[in-house]
């Protein structure tokens, strides 16, 4: 963990200045210039609406991409993940290990984000609504880093690293309701968005800026420790048993 | 922290019984290897390329899963007791696999902490072992920049940071030039002397004469020859040589008579 946070931090400009640079195009364009034609959803001005969905953007985004990318290159171009594999280090130590260091990225470029947002925004947070936001922020955070690690664990192309977050987790992340609210989408739209793992993620982090939120912060945060419990198993089997990591 | 138990002189380092790995591509790498490494011990296990010998390393070290037997280090199964077993292990491998964008320091350093060593142990723990393998100047500096024997020196300090009981080196003096091969030489006969087992892998077989009292010879999967060094000088067939015009150790005579084809 170490290690990772000590090379996010030296490689600043590829890591956290990315989704900064994203983040102040999305309020600017978003925002400010389309937001101010569409008005209010949900009761609250456009710009503010989309805050806790470009926040989320950069937690998701930078969560996966640190564990899974450090854990393929690790093991793909130096194979220097052989220092940890004849190493004692139990199954879980390493999984936390590589989260750890997807989760602090992820929750970093998430204040960040959330840091600009005050510019374009009159954004009030109280110690309540902070208090969930940082709840929320930290379980998608730990949710993305576990993902990427199944990822970066089990892919053998660098372009199986790339695949999944542009046709897989972009698609989710926009059609779960960054942009929108589930109410102005068609039934049939409602039924397959209720579907998408992304959208409770986004609601009960919305929930934490607004107070409000198209479903229950609880039915959020049970899905978010559900998913947790999942691919914490699925990546501590794949580690046991060295799939995609030994011969 | 752990920590490795007390050992008797009794218990073998490498226990390995009956064991067998056939690769996803159908390679059969090991038929049923069985060997063991006294405690104490510096072992050679050669064989030509491809006859399994890092394959069993790779078992031995939890980096190749087997197909079936038994692997145990100083009598710690590595199935049944794999984190115990591995603490034991100090593993040289035969390719370069540190991030050369860090420095040679915080590679050592970061390798205790995969043992549970606390970083105020292993800093200076680490500034020593890379200073006694001559890498005192260079402990700074991106590990990018270092020679090809430097970064050798640099993976037997990595290896060496958890202060091992059981050392395995894959090829550690290949492409190294002569007068760096005698000191890495010196340096585990040291070590050996201080009662670190050392398995030794090589294709430098005039090294494994020197240096080992024991040696397995491995060729396509079998161990064809096991026991002590002189006992192996022993099968030299000097007819067999003078036919085939002697141009090397009696260690490599030997060696080609066992694993040339039939």
């Amino acid at each position: 963990m170490r290690k990772d946070v000590v090379r996010m931090f030296r490689i600043w400009g590829q890591t956290f200045l990315p989704s900064v640079v994203t983040s102040v195009l999305y309020f600017s364009v978003f925002g400010t210039v389309l937001g101010s034609r569409i008005g209010e959803m949900q009761g609250v001005d456009y710009i503010i609406f989309v805050v806790p969905g470009l926040v989320m953007l950069a937690i998701v985004t930078n969560a996966y991409a640190n564990s899974s990318f450090t854990f393929f290159q690790s093991k793909f171009f130096m194979r220097s993940i052989d220092e940890i594999l004849v190493s004692p280090t139990p199954p879980w130590l390493m999984i936390a290990g590589f989260i750890t260091g997807g989760v602090i990225r992820g929750v970093l470029v998430g204040a960040f984000v959330l840091v600009i947002s005050v510019f374009f925004t009159n954004l009030e947070l109280t110690v309540a609504s902070i208090a969930i936001i940082s709840f929320f922020a930290i379980l998608t955070a730990m949710v993305f880093a576990l993902a990427g690690l199944v990822n970066g664990v089990y892919a053998k192309t660098i372009d199986a690293i790339n695949i999944v977050p542009t046709f897989v987790l972009a698609p989710l992340v926009y059609l779960g309701g960054i942009f929108y609210s589930v109410h102005v989408l068609p039934p049939w739209w409602q039924a397959i968005t209720y579907a998408n793992p992304l959208f409770y993620l986004i609601n009960g982090f919305r929930y934490g800026f607004l107070g409000q939120a198209d479903i229950s912060p609880a039915i959020s945060a049970g899905v978010l420790i559900a998913l947790i419990v999942i691919l914490v198993g699925i990546n501590w089997y794949l580690i046991k048993k060295g799939l995609g990591l030994k011969q | 922290m752990i920590t490795n138990s007390q050992t008797s002189k009794d218990t073998p380092a490498l226990k390995v019984a009956s064991l067998t790995k056939t690769y996803a591509s159908g390679t059969e790498a090991l038929k049923g290897v069985s060997l063991e490494v006294p405690e104490g011990d510096f072992f050679a296990l050669l064989g030509p390329n491809g006859a399994g010998k890092t394959t069993i390393i790779g078992i031995v070290a939890g980096l190749v899963n087997k197909t079936s037997g038994k692997v145990s280090v100083f009598e710690h199964d590595i199935d049944k007791e794999h984190e115990r077993a591995k603490t034991y292990i100090g593993l040289v491998g035969q390719e370069v696999n540190f991030n050369p964008f860090e420095k040679p320091l915080d590679i050592v350093v970061n390798q205790g902490g995969y043992y549970g060593i606390p970083r105020q142990i292993a800093l200076p723990r680490a500034k020593k072992i890379l200073t006694d393998l001559g890498l005192g100047d260079k402990m700074d500096q991106i590990a990018f920049g270092l020679s090809g024997g430097m970064k050798r020196r640099l993976m037997i300090a990595r290896a060496l940071i958890h202060e091992p009981q059981f050392l395995i080196l894959d090829e550690p003096t290949a492409g190294v030039d002569v007068e760096l091969r005698r000191s890495m030489w010196d340096y585990l006969r040291e070590l050996n002397q201080t009662g670190v087992t050392i398995l030794l892998t090589t294709h430098y077989l005039e090294e494994a004469e020197q240096l080992c009292k024991h040696v397995a010879i491995i060729n396509k999967g079998e161990i064809v020859a096991s026991g002590a060094m002189k006992d192996i000088l022993a099968m030299h067939d000097k007819n067999e040589s003078a036919k085939a015009k002697y141009r090397g150790s009696t260690l490599e005579e030997v060696f080609l008579q066992l694993t040339k084809e039939k």
